[in-house]
């Protein structure tokens, strides 16, 4: 393969290790994750031995040959209120620590770069902003925020990669996001974790983090990526194609070019324009990110499952001012073309 | 003593007892006795422990290599699946409330029998009924979804599944039936000046686990019964493709699935509760505090379901609530294991079987507990959950705290039950293996599982193997603790010499009374006058 500096197995094989019992710290979250755990490994300790040491201590000390008549006790309030209060104000602790963790493994930066996982029995396929799309390799920079927008086409899934802590569902009908900011370059083990049948134990694929220079002749130069796995759809996926969209404003590259191809085949544009202008439905110029008025008199904020249901569901959620005639798209559009024309509508700034 | 009636000392083998009240198998399938529909329930509930087990030996071997090892991913997938599904719905949930409680529950109350014999009964076979409707799906090839039943899998899965899930639904009606029997007993039944504050904490235990077993059960009936509609009449409910949602299923089957876990351990903690007192010859400590702990827990239990979907897609308010609801159920477990502990304390430890169980309890439900902690923290929960981590804890909690306090309890009450004592030697020899066993099957998984090797995998990679190579072994050391254990209980019923009446010199009724007891259990209504752990000086011989 081209990439033959990267070492051969980045999972559990590195000089970064923590400690025996975790994988590679791959990330600079997982190293907090692993202060929190270890913490809590000792403070585990701790208590085990506090409790089953303190158990076998005193059942010998006061086994029948040493101490043939028991001591009449029945209780200790002091004592019980302390065993109430101590864990309680411990485990506030912990759960305020373990949040701080969390937030910042969901808090995906603005500028992270875009890469949509469909899942599906039993592999993993990943599609990029440029409308290239690799099978069971997924190919990122290092030093740089990675977003994965993941859907499912059959069962529930989930993306499982140690060497970042990171584990998410990746559900049928829904869109679901996990972000992470790899430190370290060479190969990283994803598994699936939710069970899906036969193939489960066999649905691995790898995070295959690239240096700066590899990953510009990666996802520039169309020598390398013909040596990828790689699976064009429709026809018309072409890595960096640049064109204009009908104003001539707006750039689009690969995948969104992809949508917008679809965008007509599948007849969107009898009611949708690009350019801001209503048909029969709203123009979907603008739409994503913004809020919707609804004809419940609520408002939605656009985000990726929003267009999803939109989609899929028109009548779950009507645009205020047009009528319910969308027909449902569900089942007509293969998860790829799902992304594809999602990725066209985000264009439409 | 608890009790001011008198009876005669020991038991004549040729006594009138609940045994010999009835002869013939008819008179067992017909019975109304609480005690003999316990017996009944105990053998039918180690059989399918027999079968579950042996389940999960063959999934231990499976996995002593990478890749096949006896058997292929499919079947793999069916084996696991009817290990847990066997396990939870068929042993651990009706294990102690059904066979036990059954037994005991009435005569710790000074009772003929429970409120409703007849339901009770019918509670019986209610079950064996879900039982064989569950194994049926056998014939259809198995199911492989996984005891979960995760939708849309279980909507595609074979005929199979159909079969399982209706024999889920028609057991929980015999786990609601008893629940609800226990309830009106406990109020009902109680023996005269047998005041709340008297109650043994195992009746406080059981009466905790009914009111969880006929709250949550019915949600589990209507989950598995929308999800065979759905698969039938493809109605979208649960399935994404007709328009269902199937994180909503998750909802609903942990809204059950999870107290169902109190279900399993409220009633050990009950057991272990017993059982460290008599043998420390002393009260309990913190009498009030455990009992109350218990309702706390049964409460908690409705309110924390959704720590099983942390990574599922639900929301992050969500996931603040059900991690911050979670942690506090460390609250009232930690209160009664350190009371435990402190009921040591100036004891007299008589270390008998029953009480090596509760100490073993101990040791691993600590382990078990604490780790449920690491798996309540969202963040740490992201990494962990869906690995060998999560198989490590629960089996640490239902194995370790459920069925090693069933163990206990079946000891502790054997002589009770049978009129006749196991040979002591061979139940101290049995419990180290079943020990030793069980740390070094589980205990590797936690490591191996914080690495990184997902649950409900036929195929790992090589770097796990040394891990499960030393799981399967310890596997092999718990079936031979089990073996043994059945092996010297079963010689018992015949061999074992006269237990006597009260061979521990509990306090609690059930003890007052000949051993195998007689058919009415009491000959007159006892009167109670103290409180069930008065181990006071001028109560001990
Ligand atoms: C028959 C006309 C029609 C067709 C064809 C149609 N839509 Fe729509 N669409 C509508 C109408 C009317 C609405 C507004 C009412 C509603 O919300 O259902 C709408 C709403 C939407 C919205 C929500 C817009 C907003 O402002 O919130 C999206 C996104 C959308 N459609 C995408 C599509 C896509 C993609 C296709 C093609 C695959 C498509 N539509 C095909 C009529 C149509
Ligand atoms: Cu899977
Ligand atoms: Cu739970």
């Amino acid at each position: 393969m081209f990439i033959s500096n990267v070492h051969a197995s980045g999972f559990q094989s590195s000089a970064v290790e923590t400690s025996a019992t975790l994988p590679l710290q791959g990330t600079q979250i997982a190293a907090q994750w692993d202060q929190l755990y270890l913490f809590l490994v000792g403070l585990s300790a701790f208590f085990f031995v506090l409790v089953v040491g303190g158990m076998i201590y005193l059942a010998f000390r006061y086994r029948k040959s040493h101490s043939p008549r028991a001591t009449y006790i029945t209780h200790h309030h002091g004592l019980e209120a302390l065993w109430t209060a101590i864990p309680t104000v411990l485990l506030v602790g912990i759960f305020i620590w373990g949040w701080s963790v969390y937030t910042k493994m969901i808090q995906a930066p603005g500028d992270a770069m875009e890469v949509r996982v469909v899942a599906r029995k039993w592999n993993w396929q990943f599609q990029y902003s440029d409308g290239r799309v690799t099978l069971g390799e997924l190919f990122v920079p290092v030093d740089k925020p990675v977003k994965l927008i993941m859907s499912s086409e059959d069962v529930i899934h989930s993306m499982f990669i140690p060497n970042f802590r990171l584990k998410q569902d990746v559900v049928p009908g829904m869109y679901t996001t996990i972000w992470f900011e790899p430190t370290i370059t060479g190969k990283h083990q994803i598994f699936c974790t939710e069970y899906c049948g036969t193939g489960h134990s066999e649905m691995l694929a790898k995070v295959i983090v690239l240096t700066d220079e590899q990953w510009k002749t990666w996802w520039m130069g169309k020598k390398i990526s013909a040596t990828i796995p790689f699976a064009g759809i429709g026809g018309i996926a072409m890595p960096q194609v640049q064109a204009s969209a009908s104003g001539g404003a707006v750039k689009l590259s690969g995948l969104a070019l992809e949508g917008k191809a679809l965008f007509q085949t599948k007849t969107c544009t009898t009611c949708h324009s690009d350019d801001g202008s209503p048909k029969i439905g709203p123009s979907l110029k603008g739409v994503f990110g913004h809020k919707v008025e609804l004809a419940d008199g609520t408002s939605v904020q656009a985000d990726e499952n929003y267009l999803r249901e939109s989609i899929e569901n028109p009548t779950a959620k009507i645009v205020k001012g047009f009528q319910p005639i969308m027909p449902t798209f569900k089942g007509m559009m293969s998860e790829t073309e799902m992304n594809a024309v999602i990725s066209y509508i985000k264009s439409l700034k | 003593m608890a009790t001011i009636e008198k009876h005669s000392p020991a038991t004549p083998s040729g006594a009138h007892h609940y045994l010999n009240h009835g002869k013939g198998l008819w008179s067992w399938l017909t019975t109304l006795d609480h005690k003999r529909i316990g017996v009944m329930y105990l053998f039918t509930v180690l059989t399918f422990f027999l079968v579950g087990g042996l389940l999960a030996i063959a999934i231990r071997i499976e996995l002593f290599t990478p890749g096949r090892t006896i058997m292929d991913a499919d079947t793999y997938n069916r084996v696991f699946t009817l290990h847990g599904a066997i396990m939870v719905f068929l042993v651990i949930i009706p294990a102690i409330p059904a066979s036990l409680g059954n037994f005991i529950l009435p005569m710790m109350l000074g009772a003929k029998d429970v409120a409703f014999p007849r339901l009770n009964l019918a509670s019986y076979y209610i079950y064996i009924t879900g039982a064989v409707v569950a194994l049926t799906s056998l014939l259809f090839g198995g199911v492989d979804t996984g005891w979960t039943f995760y939708t849309p899998y279980s909507a595609t899965a074979g005929i199979g599944v159909v079969y399982v899930l209706c024999g889920a639904f028609i057991a929980g009606f015999s786990s609601i039936l008893t629940g609800l029997n226990f309830i009106v007993t406990i109020h009902k039944l109680r023996a005269e000046g047998q005041h709340w504050d008297r109650l043994p904490l195992f009746c406080w235990a059981l009466y905790a686990t009914s009111i969880i077993q006929v709250l949550a059960t019915p949600v589990l009936a209507i989950t598995l019964i929308l999800l065979v509609f759905e698969r039938l009449t493809h109605i979208g409910i649960f399935d994404a493709s007709l328009g269902g949602d199937p994180i909503l299923f998750q909802h609903f089957f942990w809204f059950y699935s999870h107290p169902a876990v109190y279900i399993m351990i409220l009633p050990a903690m009950g057991v272990i509760s017993e059982v460290i007192p008599v043998f420390s010859r002393k009260p309990i400590f913190g009498y009030k505090a455990i009992a109350w702990s218990s309702f706390g827990i049964a409460l908690l239990a409705f309110l924390v379901w959704g720590h099983h979907l942390f990574v599922s897609g639900q929301s992050e308010l969500a996931n603040f609530i059900f991690s911050l609801l979670t942690i506090f159920v460390a609250v009232p477990t930690g209160i009664k294991v350190f009371s435990w502990v402190a009921t040591l304390y100036k004891g007299s430890i008589h270390f008998k079987v029953p009480m090596l169980y509760a100490l073993g309890f101990l040791e691993l439900f600590t382990i078990g507990g604490l780790t449920g902690v690491f798996l309540a923290i969202v963040s740490i929960n992201v990494h962990l959950t869906d690995t060998y981590f999560v198989i490590a804890h629960f089996h640490y909690v239902m194995v370790g705290g459920a069925l090693m306090a069933f163990t206990g309890g079946i000891h502790y009450w054997y002589p009770k039950i049978t009129g006749r004592l196991y040979d002591e030697a061979s139940g101290v020899w049995a419990f180290i293996f079943v020990i030793v066993g069980f740390n070094l099957t589980f205990f590797p998984q936690f490591i191996v599982g914080a690495q990184g090797m997902p649950r409900r995998y036929w195929n790992y990679l090589p770097e796990f193997t040394t891990l499960n190579q030393l799981s399967t072994l310890g596997s092999f050391l718990l079936l031979a603790g089990f073996v043994w254990t059945a092996f010297y209980l079963w010689r018992g019923l015949k061999h074992g010499p006269l237990a006597g009446d009260n061979p521990w010199n509990s306090l609690t009724l059930e003890w007052q009374t000949p051993s195998p007891p007689p058919h009415d259990n009491f000959a007159i209504d006892p009167i109670v006058t103290d409180w069930p752990y008065a181990y006071r000086a001028e109560n001990e011989k």
